[in-house]
């Protein structure tokens, strides 16, 4: 039995190695003096002073972090909205909104970027910072709606019928009431949004134009040109802002479960 | 609570951005080139032209080789992750997320350094005296990109699947007489298997659509049917036939996604944060 639990161990090890040697190859490389991948010429900072020197690539990620936030808060806010429509609507309707809701998330990415390409074409709408904005709401919105309505259908229906009859105005037993017990799931649906936003590249790159660029399209277009030890730097830099945030909403996780 | 004011925004918002560019795309799909409409099937007659066949066939073949592999890594994983104590399970599924959180170009491009000619395998392999070998730019490079980013698509679901199952099963299946082996086959895995059916539909799905993985990993040698359609917009401007492809391409997607995962998208989704 030990034997077994040692292989497990060993698998599971062999997974996460895996999983992890890319990245931190990626990393290690980052400190690398050298421009060829192929030798080590010592310890080094030189590709992240270039990286703070380099416009394009620090527009590239001053418009992702631009394009997540405003389009996860935009989504949040006419997501959760739409929520309480839907769960409020019955029949066909609600059977119509919910599919609707699911098409962007089912449809495959490139599809989704190329008919908004198509679109924005055909409404002469320039090519941008905003077309990727609006995009990007499109495909954070269903992630929001979806994240609400479980949290809508918990609540107890009299919940409301109470706060109307204690006299509020039915907006504010919205925003009093019903709000503050769904907004777990507007923040988890924010929180999908905003991700999505950042690791998305195929939408971003039919949608765009005008040479503005996120992260993920000025890696593209550097790593199809072959070598440049900058993108090491600045997605090192990534990495650790990804594992920093998560180690802490772990931390935040762990604390509240143990008050409970 | 006949509020449907709520609605108006998002109904106007998903007509403008999400049905019509799909109408739009339907409706190139059927046009023929050039100034106003003019109803024609040329496009779609052209995706089987046996070139065209090819791609697409090329894309399924690649795509169902991925979720396979996938599926034999990840069940193992899923099962670990699900038998672990509770505190170890989340920072395990914590351990997972996290490279899916980085970009998934980064993930993608962390990969032309490992493989590429004087990348780090190269260099390994020659302190055994091997030869270089050529592994960047090969069908196996996009294989592996393909399983690297969609493995985690396979574990979640399965392993939600399974931290659900009442372990008293197992006990009762194990009272009964029935082997360790007998009682995967029999007890877990067909209880797991909507689980199953969801990761293979999460990981089949971006593997058949993706044009990144095969452009970069495969160096456009390998072209897919995203490479395809990406061609046809960006480059050929040839967007009748680009539009004929999307169609083919989502019916295959949403037929087999109704097929496998009836509705149950919303929890699958919900493990993965």
């Amino acid at each position: 039995m030990r034997g077994w639990a040692w292989a497990k161990r060993l698998y599971l090890g062999l997974i996460f190695l895996f999983l992890y040697a890319p990245i931190l190859v990626l990393v290690l490389y980052s400190f690398n003096y050298s421009r060829s991948r192929g030798n080590w010429a010592g310890f080094s900072l030189r590709w992240y002073g270039e990286l703070f020197q380099d416009r394009a690539i620090m527009g590239a990620l001053g418009n992702t972090v631009l394009i997540a936030l405003v389009s996860a808060l935009a989504a949040a806010v006419v997501g959760t909205i739409a929520a309480i429509g839907i769960y409020n609507s019955r029949g066909w309707r609600k059977n119509l909104l919910i599919n609707v809701t699911y098409l962007p998330i089912l449809n495959p990415d490139i599809v989704t970027g190329i008919s908004l390409m198509l679109l924005f074409i055909a409404l002469s709408f320039p090519r941008g910072l905003m077309s990727m904005i609006v995009a990007h709401i499109t495909f954070g919105l269903p992630y929001v709606v979806i994240s609400v309505l479980p949290k809508l259908a918990q609540l107890d229906p009299q919940i409301f019928d109470a706060a109307l009859d204690l006299g509020a105005p039915p907006r504010q037993a919205y925003v009093k009431v019903i709000l503050p017990q769904i907004m777990p799931g507007v923040f988890t649906g924010f929180l999908l949004a905003f991700t999505m936003s950042v690791d998305d590249f195929v939408v971003s790159f039919f949608v765009t134009g005008d040479g503005v660029s996120n992260l993920a399209i000025a890696i593209y277009s550097m790593a199809r040109r072959g070598v440049n030890p900058k993108i090491n730097a600045v997605l090192t830099l990534l990495f650790i802002a990804v594992a920093g945030g998560m180690y802490l909403i772990q931390r935040q996780l762990n604390k509240s479960a143990v008050e409970l | 609570m006949r509020r449907n004011w709520a609605l108006y925004p998002y109904v106007l918002w998903m007509a403008l951005f999400t049905v019509v560019p799909i109408l739009l795309v339907a409706y190139y799909s059927l046009s023929a080139t050039g100034l106003g409409f003019r109803l024609t099937l040329t496009h779609f007659a052209r995706v089987f032209e046996p070139l065209y066949l090819a791609v697409l066939w090329r894309s399924i073949q690649l795509a169902l080789v991925s979720t396979l592999i996938c599926f034999l890594l990840g069940y193992p994983v899923a099962m670990i992750l699900a038998g672990s104590p509770m505190r170890r399970q989340f920072s395990l599924i914590v351990l997972f997320v996290v490279p899916m959180w980085m970009n998934f170009l980064a993930r993608t491009y962390a990969w032309m350094t490992l493989l590429e000619k004087n990348g780090l395998i190269n260099k390994l392999l020659g302190l055994f005296g091997v030869e270089p070998l050529n592994m960047l730019y090969t069908s196996g490079a996009v294989v592996l990109g393909m399983v690297y980013n969609y493995l985690p698509f396979m574990v979640f679901p399965i392993f939600t699947v399974l931290r659900k199952m009442d372990p008293s099963l197992l006990e009762a299946s194990g009272d009964l007489g029935a082997s360790a082996h007998q009682t995967f086959l029999k007890v877990i895995f067909p209880i797991s298997l909507p689980g199953v059916l969801s990761g293979v539909t999460m990981v089949f799905m971006p593997s058949v659509t993706t044009f990144v993985i095969s452009q970069l990993l495969g160096g456009g040698q390998f072209t897919l049917i995203g490479n395809l359609i990406e061609q046809q917009y960006l480059r050929a401007y040839d967007w009748g036939f680009g539009s004929a492809l999307s169609i083919i391409l989502m019916i295959v997607i949403l037929l087999s996604m109704g097929l496998m995962s009836r509705g149950n998208a919303q929890e699958e989704m919900g493990g993965l944060l």
